[in-house]
């Protein structure tokens, strides 16, 4: 009876222990628990329908797809709907048809190239002046650049863009082989580079070998593209949905962000009424783009349109503006003008209420005119903002298709259709492989712009100003 | 006359600068103002008016009328109303969800020091290759994505924490904030696919998630830089007094931060009413929404300007009585995220 009762409170005091404890340790793990479980839902929806379609669209973008019952036949086919959208059947819609352009472009345009190259060459001069293997360096740039500098205009004469053509001809697989002095130039360049890198290696010299290597990547990019516009953008040729998505988003940002930033310095002025302005320059953000599309395809009908009476003046009663292709673009950045430059307006709105009111105030009582003021005491405090500005509306404008849909469905042609609308009309049409390699070609070239314009321009733009 | 171009107080801009500061505001105005009015005036036009030239004034070029609402909201059953109903539902619980979720992480990312091993990170994006590898060479997608996590799981415990370096804090922020920056048609494929296997397809569900994490960078961004703006003197006396985690995040954290909630929901619910292109691909016929209904109209009937003037005049309403009325927040809210990101 005793020891049975001893056992008893033996093990009701264990019990008590072991539910203290485990008490104890509930409440530490409820303690140690909101690191996680505050950052695991989102960090959980990014990973699932974020990184996963992400790398999987990668294998689907190597793969044909076709619709069976009840599912998906996957079959890889290896890089062939890249091939097809860079050099194949879809090669003029992605990228355009390709005409010669006139000799006055092609000046231009190795001039800016030239011009591109020599300023990626003096910045990494400048790296070099510490350095002891000076001069034999500054040697092998000089040998590098000009072999770079003569490749390309040689390269010029073809029709195709520069590297492809180069790097065509080397192999040797389509045309005829090249002569000795271009493979002799070629491969020397690259050897210099390589000799360069391997001797830095080695004596770690403090300098920034893959900035450079960057630099030369965005250079090369940057003129593959100056080539494939000029090269589409001619009497002959015809661009493709990249050029075209490029003229969206530049030309459409140039306008938002200058017309936002007049607006915002008139609204800023203490002027009565401002809120007013501000309430109503908001309001065509907040429309679906959709509706904004048909809003101005009702807006651009020259027939039946509320400005029909200006078209009839001007002779164009007839025939309808928007269905030429520099109208249909036009109209197409008009529209996204129209909704985006309320973002623009707004961010730079509040950036210049936040300028430092008594550096004006001095600027004013020392005489400072309206654009110096502007010059030198404004525009260094809002170019910050301004860059945020620009990249947000950059990222997002690549994504651009409500418009076009809505208001042109890529007519006439395909003179107004953007990449994200090609991609929804491939997949449409089934080609759902065709249509992952494209959006991962999209991918990457936005992200490209984006880190270029990040770590080069708007890193170049900040030290400039402050 | 002279006093006209030149102020007395060099502070205040002179008349005639004035004059022309408003001009070109009200041109702006009537640029901004004349779709709209565009829009509300051809919902009442007879098909007779829009089609026979310009008419601008009601009452005076032509008689306005009803019949595209009447046609729209009473001629087909559901038209509208099933459209309407599956906008807003979606709409207001994707951005209640992305807001919970995002203010969570946010307030996560700004209050603990996170060091994910970048190892582990690696580790996980080969595993996903590993599983698209097994499922390439002909397994179901159930046992490659359970022997892919079983992977992950063995490489995490035994040799993951023995990378060296780590990230810190901003890099994560950035690697969710940076999701924003993918074209939704790279990773909607995938997505698509994803729901089809898990049935779930013509679903609002589906839509309500995909959206929540189309918006989760935002709300994220926009709340990372609300968070830090509080001061944490605050949360730590409340800690003092014996407050959990959870009590100091609801009790103290939130009802501080109810300004920059409003703004970012309201930006968010804004997105995700008018989001195009990811409802265009997952909703069917039972969940579309108002912009692929407006979209629809001009392949189904033709441009019947009436009733798309009439559906968008519908469909932006709600949002541009709230932007009205609610515009400090707004801007607030943008500017946050803009001025820090």
């Amino acid at each position: 009876m005793n020891a049975e009762q001893a056992s008893n409170t033996l093990d009701a005091r264990a019990l008590q222990t072991t539910y203290r404890r485990l008490r104890s340790r509930l409440s530490q793990w409820v303690d140690r628990s909101p690191r996680i479980m505050f950052l695991l839902p989102a960090i959980l929806i990014v990973l699932f329908l974020s990184v996963f379609p992400l790398i999987a669209s990668i294998y689907l973008s190597f793969s044909r797809i076709r619709l069976v019952r009840g599912g998906y036949e996957i079959t890889f086919v290896r890089y062939l709907n890249y091939r097809k959208l860079l050099k194949g059947t879809e090669e003029r819609h992605f990228l355009g048809k390709y005409a010669e352009p006139s000799d006055f472009w092609k000046a231009v345009f190795v001039l800016l190239v030239i011009f591109a190259a020599y300023f990626v060459v003096y910045r990494f001069l400048k790296h070099l002046r510490h350095n002891r293997f000076n001069l034999i360096f500054i040697g092998i740039t000089l040998l590098f650049s000009i072999g770079l500098a003569w490749l390309i205009p040689t390269t010029l004469t073809g029709q195709l863009l520069p590297g492809t053509l180069e790097i065509r001809e080397l192999m040797g697989k389509y045309g005829n082989p090249p002569s000795l002095w271009r493979t002799t130039i070629f491969w020397s360049s690259i050897g210099l580079a390589a000799y360069y890198v391997i001797v830095q290696w080695i004596n770690h010299a403090p300098i920034n070998i893959f900035g450079f290597a960057f630099r030369v990547a965005t250079v090369g990019f940057a003129a593959t593209l100056l080539w494939l516009a000029l090269i589409t953008l001619n009497d002959d040729g015809l661009p493709g949905t990249l050029i075209v998505t490029f003229i969206f988003v530049f030309i459409g940002i140039f306008f938002q962000y200058t017309i936002g930033l007049g607006l915002a310095l008139l609204v800023t002025q203490n002027l009565p009424g401002r809120r007013f302005f501000r309430v109503i320059f908001l309001l065509p953000m907040m429309i679906t783009p959709i509706g904004i599309g048909f809003l101005f395809r009702m807006l651009t009908d020259t027939l039946n349109g509320p400005f029909s009476s200006i078209w009839r003046a001007a002779g164009w009663a007839d025939f309808s503006w928007v269905n030429t292709p520099f109208g249909a673009r036009a109209a197409i950045i008009i529209g996204d003008t129209w909704q985006w430059t309320p973002f623009a307006f707004i961010i730079l709105l509040a950036a210049l209420e936040g300028t430092s009111q008594d550096t004006i105030e001095a600027a004013l009582v020392d005489g400072a005119n309206r654009l110096q003021l502007f010059r030198y005491i404004i525009l260094p405090q809002i170019i910050p903002v301004s860059t945020t500005v620009v990249l947000i509306r950059l990222i997002e404008g690549f994504k651009i298709i409500d418009m076009p849909q809505a208001l042109t469905y890529g007519a006439p042609g395909t003179a107004s259709e953007s990449v994200t609308l090609q991609i929804y009309n491939s997949w449409r049409a089934l080609d759902l492989g065709g249509s992952a390699a494209l959006a991962y070609l999209l991918l990457v070239v936005s992200t490209f712009v984006a880190v270029v314009y990040v770590t080069i321009i708007r890193r170049s733009l900040l030290e400039r100003f402050q | 006359m002279k006093r006209f171009f030149s102020s007395p107080n060099p502070f205040r801009p002179s008349p005639a600068w004035m004059v022309v500061s408003y001009i070109f505001l009200f041109i702006w105005a009537f640029v901004v103002l004349f779709p709209f009015y565009w829009l509300g005036v051809t919902a009442f036009k007879l098909p007779i008016d829009v089609s026979s030239g310009p008419k601008y004034l009601p009452f005076v070029d032509f008689k306005p009328s009803t019949h595209a609402f009447e046609e729209l909201l009473f001629e087909t059953e559901n038209f509208v109303s099933r459209p309407y109903m599956n906008t807003v539902s979606i709409a207001l619980t994707s951005s209640i969800c992305t807001i919970v979720i995002g203010s969570l992480a946010a307030y996560a990312l700004t209050r603990f020091n996170y060091q994910p091993k970048p190892g582990l990170v690696v580790a996980f994006a080969v595993c996903i290759g590993i599983a698209i590898l097994l499922i390439h060479n002909g397994m179901g997608w159930r046992p490659a994505v359970i022997i892919a996590t079983l992977i992950y799981l063995l490489v995490a415990v035994t040799i993951g924490r023995r990378f060296r370096g780590g990230l810190t804090n901003d890099d994560v922020a950035f690697w969710l904030v940076s999701q924003r920056m993918l074209p939704p048609v790279a990773v909607i494929l995938p997505i698509y696919m994803m729901f089809q296997q898990l049935d779930l397809l013509n679903t609002r569900i589906a839509i309500i998630i995909t959206y929540t994490a189309a918006n989760l960078p935002l709300a994220i961004w926009f709340m990372r830089d609300y968070f830090l703006s509080i001061p944490i003197e605050l949360e730590e006396s409340a800690f003092i007094d014996g407050a959990s985690r959870y009590q100091v995040f609801w009790r103290i954290v939130m009802p501080l931060a109810v300004p920059g909630l409003v703004a970012t929901f309201l930006i968010v619910l804004v997105f995700a009413w008018n989001e195009y292109l990811l409802g265009l691909y997952l909703s069917g016929p039972n969940t579309q929404m108002m912009p692929q209904l407006v979209a629809a109209q001009n392949a189904t009937r033709g441009p019947q300007w009436w009733n798309i003037s009439a559906l968008v005049l519908m469909m932006v309403g709600p949002i541009v009585l709230l932007a009205i009325a609610l515009e400090r927040f707004i801007a607030r809210g943008i500017l946050v995220g803009a001025v820090k990101g």
